[in-house]
């Protein structure tokens, strides 16, 4: 597994949850997002950036258009109008990004780093060439299909090309048999790493609820995503499994170059486990910072709890 | 004992009642149709007849049959439902036996059949029965990888069918081109069409793709119809040269495949050879499904059917992925068709209707998406049943003479169709073989007892 | 121009019987998302239950009157046709509510062929005829030695579709029943919790889904005079097309997708070849599909991811 230096560095030094250095380069920049269905207005000019390496919670009441923003991210949907930008290796190439706006296509490559604008691409691009995994709300695993045949459709492009599109694999080549053996050691780690390794031969849709979620996360994570985008992953969780979802998820964080970015109802676990939380009602973000920041702002204390604008007001007051 | 008989009556009263109320339904549906029949008398004027007696014994059947479900079978299968399943260990045995068996049993059909039937009977049970039946065997696994593997339910089959059948009919008779050159062009031209009438409709939703392929698959017949100058429409294509012994024809001459082989002239060589190009065609077919099934085209087929918006978050071009599907599928019908066209030596756009393309789905459907064996069962019961109900003569013994059993046959075709999607909508065969294992199938003895757990949770039916 | 104007007249007829099909399919599909593939055949089988009642009423109780026989007729035929569709959904499609996507699609291809196969069986194989009666025409305009007419028959068609439509709007948009039947379109789930028996709702969908077939029938039978058990497939297929066209699960959609495929239909056999007329309906419900899936008065599909 590709484990870079700066994860491996971090990942002791860093105690979860709190506020971490600001200097580094974002993975993802959202700028001007806007997204209509007719006349309803689903997003209305949303942009925030996620860091490499952070775990950045969407948080919101419901309705607030969290799901929009991640269909809009991963290609699903179409953003009427708006920039989404995605960076991997040398973030020098962000240079590129208004050269590349102005070009018209949907990536630019510098030394080793490169730049997509996912709103360009259609939703299996976004997953294959830029690198976003996404899960869902409703989980959606291919359900007939057995735990270890689930990471291996994550790997589909990959073995395609060990297989020669079909025809060499077709032909019993050696050099698929070894591909599909080192993609079924890469499955074999997730499943160790989500103790689903006794269940892989079983059908996933037989697998109790919080087995599910994990070979979801599981699944996505076998396309080696530079970007893990996570639809509610502690929804229908016990507490306890939430609590290993956190640290399942800083695992991840930590030992591998993926950031994270997930959009959570349960905010014991937003609070515990992310690095910074952007915060969206009706459309518009109307709040973002650190944990700790956005428990005590009365913005986010009156779009969760309904009050009126001078409550809040005493009650800013009264926490400082 | 008193409770007990109350018990016992009232569930008769109750069955009773369920049996009348089924009974008035039954007749206020069968009341126009069967109680009155529209005939015409001898100066051509439509008048009315009616069949009292076989309108009654028809709601009696229909309320008799309710009466014995609600009193004796739902009953039992409640008693059933509650019983802990029984082991399946039995079931698997079977299926690794079957395929062995079925295979040698298919490779030694023609000399069995010749040896119990003789010369002159063995001609009818290898073509109407072998011959005939493999032809759908290779067509439900052609359209399986479509509908069984990639979930995309392709009603217009019967037109890449069509395509290789006129593929191999029009070169044949233009070019003079054998059997052999052609067979793998018509499968190509199939294939090539599959991917041109697939690439823009492939986006569309389940039920939108079905009806589309529909129309497309009635555009082609129409075209054969109305295309004279080509097709010669619905008088059809006729005098198509026969498939040789690679070179050598079947016929009576000196040249022949019988007086080179030193044998008396009969035509029950070609149909054996027939027999077994179709049945090594098939096995082809479901070679390659077994070996696509192992390889990421395939696995992301099955999950294109499960998914296919998941399938798009993990970077699958379901575009690709379905066109390929598809070009396949249409492939196979290719080599069948031109296959067809050379065993009949004549075809027309009749043979291509929508109907035909309804009998294969059927097949697909009732065997068991996916299930080689089901599917494989599934032609065998149903082409080989209504080839069977031709030989049913007793019946119009109790019939009457004008009886003609196969004029029943699309019926009950429809009528299992429906019957099969309510009472098990995965088909006959639903158990899936995964295509890997990451345990090394189970093989250790101690984890015997789980492998047989994981069979019967395969089983299970599934519904989402 | 006066060949135009026939046409016109012709098809709008034409398209009327194709709209109330039309309406079959769209409701049924706004209701439980299913392509009812047997409801062209539910249409044939009506045109034989016509065809049965009209000879009932004709020959055996002997009544002369035309508006009183076609009044028979259209009764019976949508009582048992209703039962019909009542029956089918009730043994074919309610117990696949739930499973797996293709299988109430598959069911009712199944259906379709038993229908029409029943009907083979049961009332034989030819084409049956009726007497032809209530052939006087209008003339309306003549020029060029071509006279342009609408037949009387042409006029009781649009009367009676008018009408019929007129009654089905009113129970659609007004009454509770079509409130119940709006909120099980939305959501059946919700619908269920909030008292509505869904059950009830979609098996009163097919009864008059299979009512306003029965007229298309009963009108099919009288103007055309002819029907045989293969009716139900071809025109079952063109109005899917025109409830597609004009936008499924819209009502209004439904009827004019009807009179478009009416119209295109007459035209194109008028001006162009009978040969290919059913390619032409064919390819509209292909490149309607592909191009235009949301039809012209339909709402756009949002994928739910």
């Amino acid at each position: 597994m590709s484990v870079t230096s700066y994860d491996a560095a971090a990942a002791g030094a860093r105690p979860s949850g709190s506020a971490r250095p600001s200097n580094l380069a974002p993975v993802l920049r959202v700028e001007h997002l806007s997204m209509r269905f007719g006349g309803l207005v689903a997003i209305n000019d949303f942009s925030f950036a996620a860091r490499r390496g952070d775990i950045t919670a969407l948080i919101g009441p419901n309705g607030a258009g969290k799901t929009t923003v991640f269909n809009c991210i991963t290609g699903f949907y179409k953003p009427s109008e708006g920039r989404i930008a995605l960076q991997f290796g040398d973030p020098g190439v962000w240079e590129e990004l208004s050269a590349l706006t102005e070009r018209g296509t949907r990536s630019v490559t510098r030394g080793d780093g490169m730049l997509f604008l996912l709103e360009r691409m259609p939703d299996y691009l976004v997953a294959h060439r830029a690198r976003v995994a996404r899960t869902f709300q409703n989980i959606r695993l291919f359900q007939g299909m057995t735990v270890l045949e689930n990471l291996l459709v994550a790997q589909h492009n990959s073995l395609m090309w060990a297989s020669g599109f079909t025809v060499l694999g077709a032909l019993g080549l050696r050099s698929y048999a070894r591909a599909e053996r080192s993609a079924i050691d890469k499955a074999r780690y997730w499943l160790d790493r989500t103790g689903l390794t006794d269940r892989a031969d079983d059908p996933a849709g037989e697998l109790p609820y919080g087995g599910q979620r994990r070979l979801e996360i599981a699944r996505a994570m076998c396309t080696d995503p530079v970007l893990l985008c996570l639809d509610e992953p502690a929804a229908g969780l016990n507490p306890n499994e939430s609590a290993d979802l956190g640290r399942y998820l800083h695992k991840i964080r930590d030992e591998h170059a993926t950031s994270i970015l997930l959009i959570e109802h349960d905010m014991t676990v937003v609070m515990e486990i992310s690095d910074y939380i952007v915060v969206l009602d009706h459309g518009q973000k109307i709040a973002d910072g650190t944990p700790d920041e956005i428990r005590n702002d009365p913005r986010v204390i009156a779009a969760y709890l309904g009050v009126e604008e001078e409550e809040v007001a005493e009650r800013a007051i009264g926490t400082q | 004992m008193a409770p007990e008989a109350s018990g016992l009556a009232s569930r008769v009263v109750g069955a009773l009642r369920q049996a009348a109320i089924t009974g008035l339904i039954a007749f206020g549906l069968l009341l126009p149709l069967i109680g009155f029949n529209t005939v015409q008398n001898i100066r051509n004027e439509l008048i009315l007849e009616t069949r009292w007696p076989l309108l009654a014994a028809m709601v009696a059947i229909i309320a008799g049959g309710r009466f014995l479900h609600a009193l004796l079978i739902a009953p039992w299968l409640a008693r059933r439902a509650l019983r802990p399943r029984p082991e399946h260990a039995p079931r698997a045995r079977l299926a690794r036996w079957l395929v062995p068996f079925a295979l040698g049993f298919a490779i030694v059909y023609p000399p069995l059949a010749l040896s119990i039937t003789g010369v002159q009977g063995a001609v009818k049970w290898i073509d109407n029965f072998g011959v005939q039946i493999l032809i759908y065997v290779m067509l439900g696994w052609g359209l399986n990888i479509v509908v069984g593997l990639a979930g995309l339910l392709d009603l217009g089959y019967v037109a890449f069918y069509a395509v290789g059948a006129y593929s191999y009919a029009l070169l044949a008779n233009s070019f003079g081109l054998s059997f052999w050159i052609l067979l793998p062009i018509a499968g190509c031209l199939a294939a090539f069409w599959g991917i041109l009438l697939g690439f823009p409709v492939l986006r569309l939703r389940g039920d939108y793709l079905a009806i589309v392929t529909l129309a497309f698959g009635e555009i082609i017949r129409l075209i054969l119809i109305n295309w004279v100058s080509v097709t010669n429409g619905y008088a059809g294509v006729s005098g198509i040269p026969r498939p040789t012994f690679f070179g050598i024809p079947f016929n009576a001459s000196d040249e022949g495949f019988a007086a080179r082989f030193g044998l008396e002239f009969s035509p029950i060589y070609r149909t054996i050879f027939l027999y077994y190009v179709i049945l090594a065609l098939a096995l082809i077919t479901a070679a390659m499904t077994v070996r696509l099934r192992r390889l990421p085209i395939g696995r992301a087929w099955e999950a294109l059917r499960e998914d296919e918006i998941a399938c798009r978050s993990l970077g699958i071009n379901t575009t690709n992925t379905k066109l390929t599907a598809f070009a396949m599928g249409a492939m196979f019908a290719g080599f069948a068709g031109s296959f067809f066209a050379a065993r009949q030596g004549f075809i027309s756009p009749e043979s291509f209707t929508f109907m035909e393309s309804a009998v294969i789905v059927a097949i697909v459907v009732l065997g068991g998406m996916g299930s080689l064996i089901g599917v494989a069962i599934a032609a065998v019961i149903m082409i080989g049943g209504t080839e069977i109900m031709r030989e049913l003569d007793f019946l119009k013994a109790i019939f009457g003479t004008n009886f003609d059993p196969t004029q029943y046959r699309m019926l009950l075709f429809g009528f299992a169709m429906v019957l099969i999607m309510v009472w098990r909508p995965r088909g006959l065969i639903a158990t899936r073989e995964p295509s890997t294992f990451l345990n090394a199938r189970r093989a250790l003895p101690s984890r015997a007892p789980q492998s047989e757990e994981t069979q019967a949770s395969l089983v299970r039916e599934r519904h989402g | 121009m006066e060949v135009f104007t026939q046409q016109l007249i012709n098809g709008i007829t034409l398209g009327s019987i194709y709209g109330l099909i039309a309406i079959g399919y769209t409701m049924v599909f706004g209701i439980i998302g299913m392509v009812n593939f047997a409801h062209g055949d539910v249409f044939m089988v009506s045109a034989f239950i016509a065809l049965v009642t009209l000879l009932l009423v004709t020959t055996w109780l002997g009544i002369g009157s035309f508006v009183i026989a076609l009044l028979i007729v259209l009764i019976v035929a949508m009582l048992f046709t209703s039962l019909v569709n009542w029956a089918i959904e009730r043994v074919a499609y309610r117990p696949l509510r739930g499973s797996f996507r293709l299988a109430p699609l598959i069911s009712a291809i199944g259906m379709s062929i038993f229908l029409s196969n029943f009907v083979q069986v049961a009332q034989g194989p030819r084409v049956k005829s009726i007497p032809p009666f209530f052939n006087e025409v209008i003339v309306l305009m003549s020029g060029n030695g071509y006279d342009v007419a609408v037949s009387y028959k042409q006029i009781v068609v649009w009367i009676v579709t008018a009408a019929l439509l007129l009654v089905f709007w009113f129970v659609v948009t007004k009454t509770a029943l079509g409130r119940a039947q709006r909120a099980c379109e939305q959501d059946q789930k919700m619908a269920a919790l909030l008292g509505i028996d869904v059950d009830r709702t979609v098996s009163i969908t097919f009864v008059i889904a299979a009512a306003l077939a029965a007229v298309a029938g009963t009108m099919y039978l009288m103007y055309y005079g002819v029907v045989s058990f293969a009716d139900g497939f071809v025109p079952g297929v063109k109005a899917f097309t025109a409830a597609v066209l004009g936008g499924i699960g819209s009502l209004p959609g439904a009827v004019l997708g009807g009179l478009l495929i009416g119209l295109i239909e007459t035209m194109w056999s008028a001006y162009f070849s009978t040969d290919y007329k059913d390619v032409a309906a064919f390819s509209i419900l292909a490149i309607t599909m592909i191009f235009l899936p949301q039809g012209i008065l339909g709402r756009p599909d949002v994928e739910k991811v």
